[in-house]
Order: structure tokens, then C-alpha cells, then sequence
């Protein structure tokens, strides 16, 4: 069962982050990253966080891939034309990519090769050790998150505002 | 069956490859930053794995991955929001957000 | 076929019989509502006032032409009304609608998806739903549909802050993201008379939770992303027959499924105080899917009343009545049940 949902789930997750990449229109885009996001949800469900998938669809495809296309719609962002760019620079980037990948995986595997998940059991889902963690161990770090959304607030603000309010009041 | 959590690891190696290729191979900032969100969800995948391997060899350590899970959504959503700030105040300006085209710095 | 299966199956025809019927019924409540308002007689014709309104409207949307713009985005274009049902038929998982019964020697709790995330679940399958609007709007090649689905997007981020933090602050006396312990910390009464639910200590944030839903499903008074009198019908305008019933179904679901929640979080759920749940477990299955039905039902009519009394909101005002009214109420009444909860317990 868990085999099965694996598989398709990361099949999925691996096909849409390809047309993530390769689709000329970026709606189309973003609405693959949606599906991947959503399939490693599923995965985090597998490994046993699901407070994680909950949050992974809540913050990610609920909130911020619908900013993403907010400000697409927004710009009217042009499809992107075919031509242009080096061949031989996306042939590098693309080589580049798959050697690390080959390297990475390589590594995962002599490291983790032998690592067997044994079956789930209700306590290793259970909310309330990771909330414990999250307001003791790592308190600092959460004040800290907090603050760091607060001035992505006020920058965002500050990025987006359609003239310096210093100009305004030459205007008037 | 169970599946080993070395399979995650891998479809997170492979998916961080793929954000890799769009990250240095496409023009268009939005889908550029596209790309660096899916790096950053297969790092999330693999900080889960890791934290369900170490469930098993130290109880103590095992919530750790996830609670650093969370902390990179939090950051993801402040970097996602100032960014994407960026990309209007520079189309305002610019009329454009290919990155080949916005080349004010370079000489 | 396994016992817990075939559970979970019932539970979920239980919770479609509801829903899949919330469309026809509130089409007909809605329009002999509005007529009644308006002193005017609305739909008499089909069956005895009108109450088979609903059928004659399935029948005719199903014969009308279906209609793909040339210009349109085809892939996206079908998908949208897809998604537009999605987060509504997919929400209710998590609302219990009875405590736990035995059947035939075993116990079954009267919710499909009994998991310790809940409420976090609801909300986040509940976010799913601008998608459908905005690839609706994006896909039609239309202005007018284009703009329904910025305003969708911008409207449905903004005050889904003010709805979630609501729903929190509803989840911290209960301990636990699980509805059914919410709905178990609301049983019981105040002084021998009022029910100990958390609509009266909540007061503030129940009212937060209602206008962000009235948002959150683009009714009116928030109704933007398709205000008729100035996009046309918004981010539907292209669509027509079974598509544009697919929305219009898809709206009249959020709405049950958004009032089951409030009736869940602020009315104490499936329960009732003085009415007796022992017995056969079918007779309690029934009495409190009754008892939630009835609740949404107080909610659904609420929502018609709105509509019909309130003029729509501009978007400016739109924007400042979520991130400078809501959002500062929704954050001091959650500090308040907060700070009360931790006195309280300690």
C-alpha cells in the first residue's frame, strides 16, 4: 500500500516538476508546482508528518503559489520566447544538474543505503511532541521567524508601493 | 509493504536537480523563482526523510527535521512575499522581468 | 470489504446526501427569500411553491449549449469548474456529526477522516478554492473574467488570515486541532441554562469568522471576483450549462460546508444540550446529523438575509475592512482566549 501510494505520488512529483520548468507559460507553472507540492504532501503523510502536509498545502499552494499568480495577472508576464539564451549554457546547467544529481544520490545511498522504515506507529504522528519541541528547543529560532515575517511585511509594503511617500508630498 | 526512506532521499536528489535546471535555464524571473521553491520543497522532503530515519536510532533527535520543515516554510513564505515585491517594483521600471534584460549593472 | 471501509463509505454518503442536496434546496430558499424581502412571489410554478425550481433548473442547464470560447486556455478552462467543487466536497472529512457509537460491537466515530490534524486539514484544503476562480478567470480570455480573478486572489488571501486566526483562538480551549474536541469542550452548561458554547465567550471572533466567510465563499456583500454590475459575472462570464452549474454548485457547497464549520466551532457542533444521545447507534447518527443540519440551516438562511439587505463593498474597502479591522480584531481576540485559557488553567 505505502509502495503504491509512493510511487505514484512521486512519479507525479517528478513529471510536474518537469513541466514546472519547461512550460513557455508561466500559469501553467506555477499550477505544476501546485501538483508537486501536493504530492510531497502526501509523501510528508507517508513519512509521517502530517501536521507538515496540512501546513505544506496551507502556506505553500494556499497562500504564496497564489501570490505567485496574483502578481503574474497582475503583470501580464509575456509568454517567454523560444529563441534566445546560449545552447551551450543551458547544455552546461543541464549537465551540471544531472552530475549533481548522480553525486547526491550516490551519497544518500552509501550513507542511508541500509535505512529500512519500520511500520508507523499513532505515537510517532503525534502532534504534541513536535508542538513541545517547536515552543522549548526551538523557541529563539520560532521568536525569531516571527520577526523575520514582520519585516518581510513591511518590506513587501515598502517594495510595492506605487510612488515614495516623499514624492506624494511634492505632488500635493 | 514499507517503503526505505533511502527512495525519499533520492526523489528529493532528483527533484532539487530538476529546480536546479529551470533555476539557471530559463529567463523568465517568475519561473526562476519557481524553480528555487521546488529546491527548496525537496530539501523540506529530505529533512522529513531524515527526520523519520532518526526516529528510529534516537527518539529525542527524531522531531528535529520537521521542526526545521517548519521553519523553512516560514522563511519560504517571507522570501516568496519580499521577492515577489521586487518583480513588481522592477516590471514597474523596466517594462519587463527577463532576467537577459534587466542589465543596468552589467559593462 | 473491510468493516472500517465500508464505515467510512456511509459516512461519506451521509455527508454527500447533505451537500449534494444544499444546492437545489438553497436555490429555492434564496429565490423565494429574496422574493419574499422584495414583496414580490418569486418561483411558484414547479410543484407546490416552486420547490422543484431546483430539478427544472438541473434540467435546463443540462440541455443549455455548452460554450469554449476560441480564445480560451481549453485545458485550464475545463479544469476550473472541476476545482471549483473540490475544496467543497472535500472539507466536510473533518466535521464530526456524532459522538462515537458502537456498531455491531465495534466503535465508530461519527467522522469520516478521524485524524489528529482536523482543523488544520479543513483549512487547508478550504485555501484550494481560489484556484478554481482564478484559472476560470485567467482561461476565458475575457477582461472582464481577468479581473474577477485578481480580485478573487487578492480578496481570498487577505481574509483568509482573519478566518484562520479565528478558527484558532476556537481550537485553544479545546487543546487540539480534532473538531471532535471541540465540539466535546462546548458540551455542558453556564449557570444550569446556557449552553458553554463558544459563540458567547467568542463573540468577537465569531463575528470575524462570519464576515470572512461571507468573503471567503464572494458573497455579498464581498461578492467582487463576479460583481455583475461592473465585470459582467466575473471570473464565470464564459462559462455556461453544466460548467457555470458546476460554480454555482460549488458556491452553495462552500457555503454549507464554511457554516458547518462555524456551527462546529461556535454552536457546539452536533450537539444539543438536553437531548438524549444513547441508544441505537443509528438513532444517534441520525439525531446529531439532525441537530449539525439544522444548525447549517440557521447559518444558510443567515446568508441569504445578508445577501439581500447589505449593498456590495468597494475594493479598497474591501481591502481595509480585512487587514486593518479583522485581522487586528481576529489577533486580539485570539491574545484574549489565549491569555483566558492559560489563567484559567493555571
Amino acid at each position: 500500500m505505502e509502495l503504491a501510494i509512493f510511487a505514484l505520488f512521486s512519479v507525479l512529483a517528478l513529471a510536474s516538476a518537469v513541466v514546472v520548468i519547461s512550460h513557455r507559460n508561466p500559469v501553467y507553472s506555477v499550477m505544476s508546482l501546485v501538483v508537486t507540492l501536493i504530492s510531497l504532501a502526501v509523501l510528508f503523510v507517508l513519512l509521517g508528518a502530517p501536521f507538515l502536509a496540512a501546513l505544506q498545502v496551507l502556506v505553500y499552494t494556499g497562500a504564496i503559489l497564489v501570490l505567485f499568480l496574483f502578481v503574474i495577472m497582475l503583470l501580464n508576464v509575456e509568454r517567454e520566447e523560444p529563441a534566445g539564451g546560449h545552447r551551450v549554457h543551458k547544455l552546461i546547467a543541464a549537465l551540471a544538474a544531472v552530475v549533481f544529481a548522480a553525486i547526491l544520490g550516490s551519497q544518500f545511498f552509501a550513507a542511508q543505503g541500509s535505512a529500512h522504515t519500520a511500520e508507523l506507529t499513532p505515537d510517532a504522528v503525534a502532534l504534541v511532541p513536535l508542538a513541545r519541541k517547536l515552543f522549548t528547543t526551538y523557541l529563539l529560532p520560532f521568536e525569531i521567524v516571527g520577526l523575520l515575517l514582520l519585516a518581510a511585511v513591511v518590506a513587501a509594503t515598502a517594495l510595492a508601493r506605487r510612488s515614495a511617500p516623499r514624492d506624494r508630498e511634492e505632488k500635493a | 509493504m514499507t517503503v526505505p526512506a533511502v527512495w525519499y532521499l533520492l526523489l528529493s536528489a532528483a527533484l532539487f536537480s530538476i529546480g536546479t535546471i529551470g533555476a539557471l535555464w530559463r529567463r523568465n524571473a517568475i519561473t526562476i523563482f519557481l524553480s528555487i521553491e521546488l529546491m527548496l520543497n525537496s530539501v523540506n522532503l529530505s529533512l522529513v526523510a531524515y527526520a523519520r530515519i532518526l526516529a528510529e536510532r534516537s527518539p529525542e533527535l527524531a522531531l528535529d527535521g520537521q521542526a526545521i520543515v517548519f521553519f523553512v516554510l516560514a522563511v519560504a513564505a517571507a522570501e516568496a512575499a519580499v521577492g515577489l515585491a521586487l518583480f513588481i517594483a522592477v516590471y514597474r521600471n523596466r517594462r519587463t522581468i527577463d532576467v537577459n534584460r534587466l542589465d543596468l549593472m552589467r559593462w | 470489504m473491510s468493516f472500517a471501509f465500508a464505515a467510512t463509505l456511509a459516512k461519506m454518503g451521509a455527508w454527500l446526501a447533505v451537500l449534494l442536496n444544499a444546492a437545489p434546496v438553497m436555490l429555492w430558499v434564496e429565490r423565494r427569500g429574496s422574493a419574499l424581502m422584495q414583496d414580490r412571489r418569486g418561483p411558484n410554478r414547479v410543484g407546490p411553491m416552486g420547490i422543484f425550481q431546483g430539478l427544472a433548473d438541473a434540467v435546463k442547464f443540462l440541455f443549455k449549449e455548452d460554450i469554449v470560447p476560441s480564445g480560451a486556455d481549453r485545458p485550464l478552462y475545463l479544469l476550473a469548474p472541476m476545482l471549483a467543487l473540490v475544496p467543497a466536497l472535500t472539507t466536510f472529512v473533518v466535521i464530526p456529526f456524532g459522538p462515537t457509537v458502537e456498531v455491531a460491537g465495534r466503535s465508530v466515530a461519527l467522522v469520516v477522516a478521524d485524524v489528529d490534524t482536523g482543523a488544520l486539514l479543513l483549512l487547508a484544503l478550504a485555501s484550494l478554492g481560489v484556484y478554481a476562480l482564478v484559472m476560470a478567470g485567467y482561461s476565458s480570455n475575457n477582461k472582464y473574467s481577468l479581473l474577477g480573478s485578481v480580485r478573487a486572489s487578492a480578496q481570498m488571501i487577505s481574509y483568509e488570515l482573519a478566518l484562520t486566526l479565528s478558527v484558532v483562538a476556537t481550537l485553544v480551549p479545546a487543546g487540539s486541532f480534532r473538531l471532535d474536541r471541540v465540539v466535546e469542550a462546548q458540551q455542558g452548561l453556564w449557570l444550569g441554562f446556557v449552553p458553554q458554547w463558544n459563540i458567547f465567550p467568542q463573540i468577537i471572533g465569531f463575528v470575524v469568522f462570519l464576515v470572512a466567510a461571507f468573503a471567503e465563499t464572494n458573497r455579498l456583500p464581498f461578492d467582487l471576483p463576479e460583481a455583475e454590475s461592473e465585470l459582467v459575472a466575473g471570473y464565470h462570464t464564459e462559462y455556461s450549462s453544466m460548467k457555470f452549474a458546476l460554480f454555482f454548485m460549488g458556491e452553495y457547497m462552500s457555503m454549507t460546508t464554511l457554516s458547518a464549520l462555524a456551527a462546529t466551532l461556535y454552536l457546539g457542533g452536533w450537539h444539543l444540550p438536553g437531548l438524549d444521545y444513547t441508544g441505537a447507534w443509528w438513532l444517534v447518527a441520525l439525531k446529531g446529523m439532525g441537530v449539525l443540519v439544522g444548525k447549517i440551516a440557521l447559518f444558510m438562511m443567515f446568508f441569504v438575509w445578508v445577501r439581500w439587505s447589505f449593498p456590495r463593498f468597494r475594493f479598497d474597502q474591501l481591502m481595509r475592512l480585512g487587514w486593518k479591522v479583522l485581522l487586528p480584531l481576529a489577533i486580539l481576540n485570539f491574545i484574549g482566549v489565549a491569555a483566558f485559557t492559560v489563567a484559567g488553567a493555571s
